[in-house]
């Protein structure tokens, strides 16, 4: 197959039935990914899901791509040494909060560290599914589970600064039932060569409905979601009437009447210096305000595979392509003769 | 000009030496280049290296002794030497920790400088043993070593404290000049190694040739030896340690499978080196991953296989039982994946610089489920090399994960190796699948009929995607199954997987005399010391059988058999019986477990006298 091929979105769907609860938001994701799939040209024999264990992990089970459900919180070690062997294909990882923040938390970040040319997709529920619904790394101080009958007393992580931190390339963040931006997100996510991290708040309604209800509900929404655009202000609400300014590494809202627009900071996600996308970040934890979406840092580094082929096709250069026999005689031989 | 003073000199078939020092005085790096020099210079040899877990423990003190020990012979030996002959001694606490060790009459060479009060008092003496008598019963050579360096450097252009840092090279030279090394090899490592620091470079040289000097123009050693060379079988040979033999094994395994080698592992004592090895060798195209830890190494290593190529992790004891999970995805998802174990004296962190052998049933059943993988055993530094071939072999046409056993002291002896011609290592390539095997959807788990392998398809490959992992798959679609008689099915087939592989690999070869009714039976690193002990009983004139395993899951076809042939069997392990429980639970036999966990190697001695016990009792 080529790259003409014309694909839709029933050839990326695998003979699998999906399993997931009705009403489940990793429906409305798979849905979007298997549209921007087949309206990006991908082929899929170049494609490969890795994921690890939990609800999300699930998901390359439903592509007809090539994939691997691994366990729990390793998926991203797994696609590094996949997608080291092969730059050729697009490795994506599928993982949620528990899996890639807390079991696979340190995989997690030197995945990104090393500026693997994987696509990470964080299904950020803020609970634990698969195991009926105790708290995870990201749910919110003082939240009542299973495991947490007195309250959540752990300080959650925000995944986006815990990214940004771990000098992840691409950090991003969409919501599951916006399908455009979850697509505009993905593409940008797919040409970004390096490690990409895409944080989807993806509704669980079974064990922690309305999660994001600030960010989707229809009164809600105009209100609290900041959509971050390359080059533009960061303004939002109705009429744009708020925006953000970004003062002493801080972000803080502010109305725009009150500033002026030439105060409000024009979001550049290509910087090298991630300040003012971490500032960004720190805008929201949880999202029950104010949040922003979109693409909070896109720069460009040499990936690791590219790199370590740089060091292979020098090594060959300078040495030649390797003959094990004299490398073993290289250390010094002597002859026995009878 | 004066003469030098007539000496005689010896002829000895083997000579042990050990040197031994601080572990800041260069002590390894001093027996390395006596071994190199006697190995170019034909001797066979075994050494033994043997250090503390402190890089640098505190100076002149019991815990910070580090030594070396080498054998030379002029004849096939199997062992560093139960004793040394003669023992290097460059400070008061390596005399302390080593003379135990050292043969009735041996011969002690001191560094008479730093034998001081201070360093007295921290080795433990009360007084000093060069004058208080109490090593009468050997022959003592002190020599003041670091006055003696002071003045050989002087004019190099080396001051302050790097001079003294040439005394181990004084020793050499002086180990040189009594056992006939020549040190022209030795010069010429200084040369390539630290022709970069051209002081550094001229001191060592001065201290070495001082050392040599000294022994040829002072009436004290009156008497040297020599070893002439070894007879050996013809052909090129090398020195080289366990660990390098290993890597290398690695890297011939990819060659005559075609594929590109990745090796992922985190730094681990002993096995670091294997991947300092690998990671220089980026013209062969191999590539390595040092990962953020164990379970990184062997996922990343997994992905690998996944990808087509050769994933390969290495380890320790206790890496090894962080990649327990990832290892029993290898074993469910059905995919290649080497690895190592170089095995070192445990539970946790244990004796990290010290061998043992106790980590067989943690290969065998240190998994969750039913999770069985062959298990393939190292006997020596040379033999790295093949087994390291063979188990790649195993991983590959089976598609499974299989566990390769070396251990500490295999990984850091040396011992020469009659380099194996390359182009006769078999062909051991596996097509990658390219075509659907079922006209209607590939399946991945369709087995070969006589291996039970499923087909290895990698992505890139139109047609053929599909998924795998760790839930239970159903027979041929890989579908995600529960279906009782399905597990049921999935896990005998991938046992019987397992087992048949013992219909693919070489039947146990027996040593054994007529009449013999005693069987000893090894794996791994004991083999030089079970072969010379048991060469010693028959020189004695008693009968005794004796068997290495390479293959220690499955095992041999024949194995059963042979061991219910003898009334007694002996299983000498680093370990409290691992082996031994094994063959008892497969062959019902009464076996006898000879057990020692000291941290380090047996001795041919301690097998002799064990066998001896056993024939007489």
């Amino acid at each position: 197959m080529t790259d003409t091929t014309q694909y839709t979105r029933q050839d990326w769907q695998s003979d699998q039935e999906v399993r997931w609860c009705p009403g489940c938001g990793d429906y409305t994701i798979l849905a979007s990914l298997q549209n921007f799939m087949a309206d990006f040209g991908v082929d899929r024999e170049n494609v490969v899901f890795v994921s690890g264990i939990g609800c999300a992990s699930r998901f390359p089970y439903y592509m007809n791509t090539y994939g691997m459900h691994g366990i729990h919180g390793r998926a991203p070690a797994i696609a590094s040494g996949l997608a080291v062997a092969r730059p050729d294909l697009s490795v994506w990882v599928v993982t949620g909060d528990g899996d890639a923040l807390s079991i696979g938390g340190n995989h997690i970040i030197h995945s990104m560290r090393r500026n693997i040319n994987i696509k990470v997709l964080l299904f950020n529920n803020q609970i634990y599914g698969l195991t009926k619904g105790q708290y995870s790394p990201t749910s919110e101080r003082g939240k009542k589970t299973k495991s947490s009958p007195w309250g959540v007393i752990d300080y959650p992580f925000n995944p986006v600064s815990l990214a940004i931190g771990a000098e992840a390339t691409f950090v991003a963040r969409t919501i599951d039932m916006d399908r455009p931006h979850t697509q505009e997100i993905l593409t940008a996510a797919y040409q970004h060569q390096g490690s990409a991290f895409v944080e989807i708040y993806q509704n669980c309604n079974v064990f922690n409905d309305k999660a994001f209800i600030a960010l989707t509900g229809k009164e809600e929404r105009d209100v609290n979601r900041i959509v971050l655009e390359q080059d533009k202000p960061v303004v939002f609400g109705p009429d744009d009437a708020m925006g953000v300014v970004i003062e002493h590494g801080e972000a803080r809202i502010v109305e725009v009447a009150d500033v002026g627009i030439d105060a409000i900071h024009v979001h550049d996600a290509t910087v090298e210096n991630a300040g003012a996308a971490f500032a960004l970040s720190r805008l929201s934890h949880g999202p029950t305000g104010p949040t922003p979406i979109g693409i909070f840092r896109s720069v460009d580094r040499s990936t690791y595979a590219s790199d370590l082929q740089q060091q292979i096709h020098d090594a060959q250069a300078a040495r030649g392509p390797g003959d094990l026999a004299l490398l073993i005689a290289g250390a010094g031989t002597w002859e026995v003769s009878d | 000009m004066s003469e030098a003073p007539t000496t005689d000199i010896t002829d000895i078939h083997a000579v042990a030496i050990r040197f031994a020092g601080d572990s800041g005085d260069g002590m390894q790096l001093a027996g390395t280049r006596f071994t190199e020099a006697s190995a170019i210079f034909g001797n066979d040899l075994a050494t033994f290296p043997n250090f503390p877990a402190e890089i640098r423990a505190p100076a002149g003190t019991l815990p910070g002794v580090s030594s070396f020990q080498v054998q030379i012979a002029d004849r096939d030996i199997l062992t560093p030497g139960d004793q040394p002959d003669v023992l290097v001694a460059m400070n008061p606490a390596a005399l302390m920790a080593n003379l135990p060790d050292l043969a009735p009459a041996g011969t002690i060479v001191i560094n008479s400088d730093a034998f001081d009060e201070r360093n007295l008092t921290r080795a433990g003496y009360t007084t000093n043993p060069i004058e208080d008598g109490s090593l009468n019963a050997y022959r003592v050579l002190a020599v003041p070593m670091e006055e003696m360096t002071k003045k050989a450097v002087e004019g190099t252009g080396l001051k302050g404290r790097g001079v003294l840092r040439s005394k181990n090279f004084f020793a050499l030279g002086l180990m040189g000049w009594m056992f006939g090394r020549p040190i022209d090899t030795t010069l010429e490592w200084i040369t390539k190694y630290y022709g970069k620091e051209p002081d550094v470079q001229a001191a060592n040289e001065a201290a070495l040739r001082a050392g040599y000097n000294v022994g040829l123009t002072t009436e004290m050693f009156r008497s040297t030896y020599r070893v002439q060379r070894a007879k050996m079988p013809p052909g090129t040979y090398t020195n080289v340690t366990g660990n390098q033999a290993l890597a290398w094994g690695i890297m011939a395994a990819a060659q005559a499978a075609r594929l590109p080698v990745f090796y992922a592992s985190y730094p681990i004592t002993p096995a670091s080196d294997i991947l300092h090895e690998l990671s220089r060798h980026r013209n062969f195209g191999v590539r390595t991953f040092q990962a953020e830890d164990e379970i990184a190494a062997v996922g990343a290593a997994l992905g690998a296989s996944f990808g087509g190529h050769l994933g390969v992790t290495g380890t320790s004891g206790p890496g090894l039982a962080l990649k327990s999970e990832t290892i029993s995805l290898a074993v469910m998802t059905e995919l290649p994946l080497l690895i190592v174990d170089v095995q070192r004296g445990g539970p946790s962190t244990g004796l990290p610089t010290k061998t043992e052998q106790a980590d067989l049933l943690m290969a065998m059943y240190g998994r969750h489920g039913e999770a069985p993988l062959p298990i393939v055993s190292v006997s020596s530094p040379a033999d790295a090399f093949l087994a390291t071939v063979e188990a790649v072999r195993i991983a590959l046409k089976y598609m499974t994960p299989v566990i390769l056993l070396s251990d500490g002291y295999i990984a850091t002896s040396a011992e020469p190796w009659r380099i194996p011609d390359l182009s006769t290592l078999p062909d051991i390539s596996v097509p990658f699948a390219t075509v659907s095997n079922d006209p209607e959807r590939f399946l991945p788990y369709l087995r070969d009929p006589q291996t039970l392998a499923r087909p290895w398809a990698v992505p890139g490959t139109p047609g053929l995607q599909h998924r795998i992992g760790g839930l239970e798959k159903e027979d041929r679609t890989g579908n995600v199954s529960y279906t009782p008689a399905n597990h049921q099915k999935m896990t005998l087939l991938r046992e019987q997987k397992i087992a048949r592989i013992a219909d693919d690999i070489p039947e146990v070869v027996i040593d054994t005399d007529a009449d013999a009714d005693v069987l000893v039976i090894g794996w791994g690193s004991s083999f030089g010391a079970i072969l010379a002990g048991v060469r010693r009983v028959r020189a004695k004139g008693h009968k005794v059988a004796r068997v290495h395993l390479r293959h220690l899951n499955p095992f041999p076809k024949n194995l059963g058999d042979i061991v219910k042939r003898y009334p007694r069997v002996l299983v000498p392990e680093l370990n409290r019986g691992h082996l031994w429980r094994l063959l008892r639970a497969d062959f019902l036999i009464d076996a006898i477990s000879y057990s020692k966990v000291e941290g380090r190697p047996f001795k041919a001695a301690e097998i002799e006298s064990r066998l001896m016990e056993l024939i007489e009792s």
